[in-house]
């Protein structure tokens, strides 16, 4: 979830990170989504989404986070290709219940001593061939966005790679269903927190609306945008910086994505860890490195 | 080619007639009542150029001994002349089997039982002869039942049972065999069973009249205590729709006791291996062959019933669907998978429609994706062969493939006239007659849409091809209606608007250059993006069409405008048609 705090955007264009902030990053990253497995482990049919939700943030206050980018989301079921949402208090986790055979998404982003995660774990209690199909062909996704990205592309022809790929794969981009639409959004160091910070879901979506208004206000005057979508204000070459990138597919009521951190450097980019569930699980399948990127003519 | 020798069964002595090379795959087929093994002959025959079959008169039948006792009558007693025929004839090895009438009831007990033949049994073809014991449980779960559409299946099984009372009782059953019934049997079969010419039956009175014991020795204990009874091998059920001693009620749990069970409907009365061995041996070939070599050929694949599926309204049908790689197409097939159809993905774009069949398999469907040109006659025609080849034909069409075009009648050549009517006008034209003439040929009940367009309503200089493709479309759609309504054949054309699909970006815009064309794809594009009308609305309304076959379905605010503004305000309509609508 693309959740931004105006303040914390960077004043220049671009971010570079040095390379112990990239290792604070990684570290970051790396415990979201070991509190993601951890808890995807836990599931049991019958689980609602909201105690979903709060197992993720107790694991992650267990093992130190105090500061939040934005609160835990589960989604369970058709819930997971967010059929029929339509405004976004429709993403806080609701009573709905797990069940055998249910694709579930986790996404958590905590800020692990001032760095910050968001990650998105797609899974299923049981089997679910659609699931499976759509977490294989999200590997195309990955490849396709990190290709682009290093040719220089503007981010906004990436995004509308990735919708293309999307159509012709036969599924529906869901992270349309996002405010903004977006692909992905950017992700910056945060200053430490004192105390820890309380998540409470709705004043979060508050500030989070909030946010919005005033991210859209500083991109303009800055000339690029934070929200990187297939929209006109994408249409920049890639902005340095760490990006959080999470496309969402979905097909007759399954969905999943994955979000993980891209580094765009002034002249390159790479995925900041290969070592995350989704490419480990691509791995033992033989679908990773992928090995004919499908560019479709872009 | 045929061998007849006789074998003893613990004392009966009965008559084995085998076809054939002994090295090949062995089939045994069983005769029913009141018949003898002749009755399998004309498919034996047909059988016999690849397999080693076997067959038999059972006992009280043909050439066999006839036991005086209705207890050398049993079930059991039956499998173990089974397994005496094929020990004489094949040892152990394993076998395929066939039964009609009652050489399947007997059969199930061999393929069912516990015993020395389950094993060696590798797949069961069982025609108008079911389970006893599947039989008792299908009557239990009615009669308990007290809805009564279950009762009123109890009721129409009794009806076309009413022989079996009869045989039950004493003197007056086995004596009509021999007081002229075998002489007029030839007859009932001609004109009650349609046989076009059955052979008189040297032996019709004793295997009529011993074969009385049949039913007396088992029906009653069968369907009073009926046992559970699985089957181990793949089960293939033949069902002639119009048999008039065995419903097809009858069949309607069998998956209960058979996991791997396909259903073959036949348009035929009872007596099938005589009416109509050419399709039965084919069938049986089919089967065999593809429990031999592990893959069911697409007409099994298509047949094998799906429990979790048959709630679905429509389960068993078949549709082809053109166009089916993007698009309306792609979410029409996606939409039919769902609603329990199975499904022919045609399109050009080989990658595309294939993934089209694939993810309609993910919804529980069987798909097969096609390559082909819809505007080529002979693709054309060699689709529809294939389909009925592989799949036995297809229940519903949807001609959905097409073209965009922009221009004027001046502006657009007679090339691009040629290639817009070929896809978008004789696809329909081809798509409609071939598959059309199947169903009619086969006397199957089906539908065909016809995808057309806001524009057949529409009349606009900038949209002459296209317009003109799809009026054309409009009109051969109401014609056909007309032409197959007798044949219980639904016509639907469907007029969507502005789609958010692959037209826009492909569109040809006549008189153009590449570059010009390029700009005006991306406004039509996005103009299309931002109408935000997707193609599963329009799919949304080719399942209602398929359902309720409405003559013309208007899909989109585009499509009521352009269709009220042509009947009602035609000069208004004319009007329009003077404004360039191209972005």
């Amino acid at each position: 979830m693309p959740i931004l705090n105006a303040r914390d955007m960077p004043e220049q264009r671009g971010y570079l990170p040095t390379a112990e902030e990239l290792e604070g990053f990684r570290a970051a990253q790396q415990l979201a989504y070991a509190a993601a497995e951890a808890v995807a482990a836990e599931l049991k049919p019958g689980m609602t989404e909201k105690q979903a939700a709060a197992l993720q943030e107790i694991w992650l206050r267990d093992h130190g986070v105090t500061d939040w980018l934005h609160a835990p989301f589960a989604w369970f079921g058709d819930r997971t290709a967010f059929q029929g949402f339509k405004v976004a208090v429709q993403f806080l986790p609701t009573n709905r219940r797990l069940e055998e055979n249910m694709p579930f998404i986790l996404d958590n982003a905590p800020v692990l001593n001032g760095f910050t995660a968001d990650i998105g774990y797609a899974g299923v209690l049981g089997e679910n061939p659609i699931l499976d199909r759509i977490l294989d062909d999200l590997a195309e996704h990955r490849a396709l966005i990190l290709q682009l990205i290093r040719q220089g592309r503007s981010m906004r022809d990436v995004s509308r790679a990735v919708d293309k790929l999307i159509l012709h794969q036969g599924f529906e981009p869901r992270h349309k269903a996002y405010p903004f639409e977006v692909l992905a959004h950017q992700v910056t160091r945060m200053t430490p927190r004192e105390t820890p910070r309380r998540t409470m879901p709705f004043k979060f979506g508050m500030d989070f609306l909030g946010t919005l208004g005033r991210v859209a206000l500083v991109a303009r005057k800055q000339g690029w945008s934070p929200l990187w979508n297939s929209g006109e204000g994408s249409n920049h070459p890639p902005i340095p910086g760490l990006w959080a990138v999470e496309p969402h597919l979905g097909f007759r009521g399954v969905g999943a994505k994955f979000e993980e951190l891209l580094v765009i450097t002034e002249d390159d980019a790479y995925w900041l860890d290969d070592d995350i569930p989704h490419v480990r699980r691509w791995k033992e399948r033989g679908l990773w490195p992928v090995a004919d990127v499908p560019l479709l003519g872009a | 080619m045929t061998r007849a020798i006789t074998i003893d069964s613990a004392g009966t002595q009965l008559r084995v007639y085998t076809y054939g090379d002994s090295k090949k795959t062995p089939i045994v087929l069983v005769h029913g009542y009141p018949d003898n093994h002749g009755v399998w002959e004309p498919v034996a025959e047909r059988l016999a150029s690849k397999h080693f079959v076997i067959t038999y008169d059972v006992r009280g039948a043909g050439a066999s001994d006839a036991p005086r006792k209705q207890s050398d009558y049993r079930m059991t007693q039956l499998s173990a002349d089974l397994k005496a025929v094929v020990d004489s004839q094949i040892g152990d090895r394993p076998f395929h089997l066939a039964g009609h009438d009652w050489g399947s009831i007997q059969s199930w007990e061999s393929v069912t039982a516990e015993g020395p033949l389950k094993a060696r049994i590798l797949s069961y073809t069982t025609i108008s002869g079911p389970c006893l014991d599947h039989m008792g449980h299908w009557l239990r779960k009615r009669t308990l039942n007290l809805s009564p559409s279950a009762k009123a299946k109890v009721f129409k099984q009794a009806l076309s049972s009413w022989y079996i009372g009869f045989f039950h009782l004493p003197v007056l059953a086995p004596s009509a065999w021999q007081g002229g019934l075998d002489k007029l049997w030839p007859q009932y079969l001609k004109h009650r069973e349609n046989v076009v010419e059955p052979e008189p039956n040297p032996t019709q009175g004793k295997d009529g009249k011993h074969g009385v014991q049949l039913y007396r020795a088992n029906f009653r204990n069968k369907l009073i205590n009926p046992d559970a009874r699985h089957a181990a091998c793949p089960v293939q059920l033949i069902v002639p729709t119009r048999d008039n001693y065995v419903g097809t009620q009858l069949f309607e749990d069998l998956h209960e006791w058979v996991d791997e069970l396909y259903r073959r409907d036949l348009n035929a009365n009872h007596w099938v291996p005589l009416s109509h061995p050419e399709t039965i041996a084919a069938w049986i070939e089919e089967f065999v062959s593809g429990v031999e070599k592990g893959k069911m050929s697409g007409a099994l694949q298509h047949a094998r019933v799906r429990p979790e599926r048959r709630e679905l309204p429509l389960y068993g049908k078949t549709a082809v669907v053109t166009g089916a790689g993007s698009g309306i197409g792609r979410a029409t097939a996606f939409k039919l998978a769902e609603a329990g159809a199975d499904l022919v993905c045609v399109d050009i774009n080989e990658d595309s429609t294939e993934r089209t069949a694939e993810l309609s398999r993910l919804l529980g469907a069987n798909a097969w994706a096609r390559k082909v040109d819809v505007g080529s006659a002979q693709a054309m025609q060699r689709l529809a062969k294939w389909v009925e080849k592989e799949l036995g034909g297809a229940d519903i069409i949807v001609n959905n493939a097409g073209i965009g075009m922009a221009g004027g009648v001046l502006d657009t050549s007679t090339q691009d006239w040629d290639r817009i009517l070929k896809v978008n006008l004789w696809g329909v034209i081809h798509g409609s007659r071939l598959f059309a003439r199947q169903m009619v040929d086969n006397h199957r009940a089906g539908h065909i849409i016809n995808v057309a367009s806001a524009a057949a309503f529409a009349p606009n200089r900038k949209l002459a091809a296209y317009s003109t493709s799809k009026a054309a479309v409009y009109m051969l759609s109401e014609c056909l209606r007309g032409e197959l309504a007798d044949h219980d054949i639904g016509v639907t054309a469907i007029c969507p608007g502005f789609v958010a699909t692959g037209i826009a970006s492909n569109t040809v815009y006549t008189g153009m250059n590449e570059e010009e064309q390029a700009a005006k794809r991306a406004k039509a594009d996005a103009l299309y993006q931002r109408r935000n009308f997707s193609p599963e609305e329009v799919a949304d309304a080719i399942l209602n069409a398929v359902q309720t076959n409405p003559p013309l379905a208007l899909v989109g605010a585009e499509a009521w405008t352009t269709r009220l503004l042509s009947r009602f305000a035609p000069a208004l309509s004319r009007r329009v048609a003077r404004i360039d609508i191209t972005p």
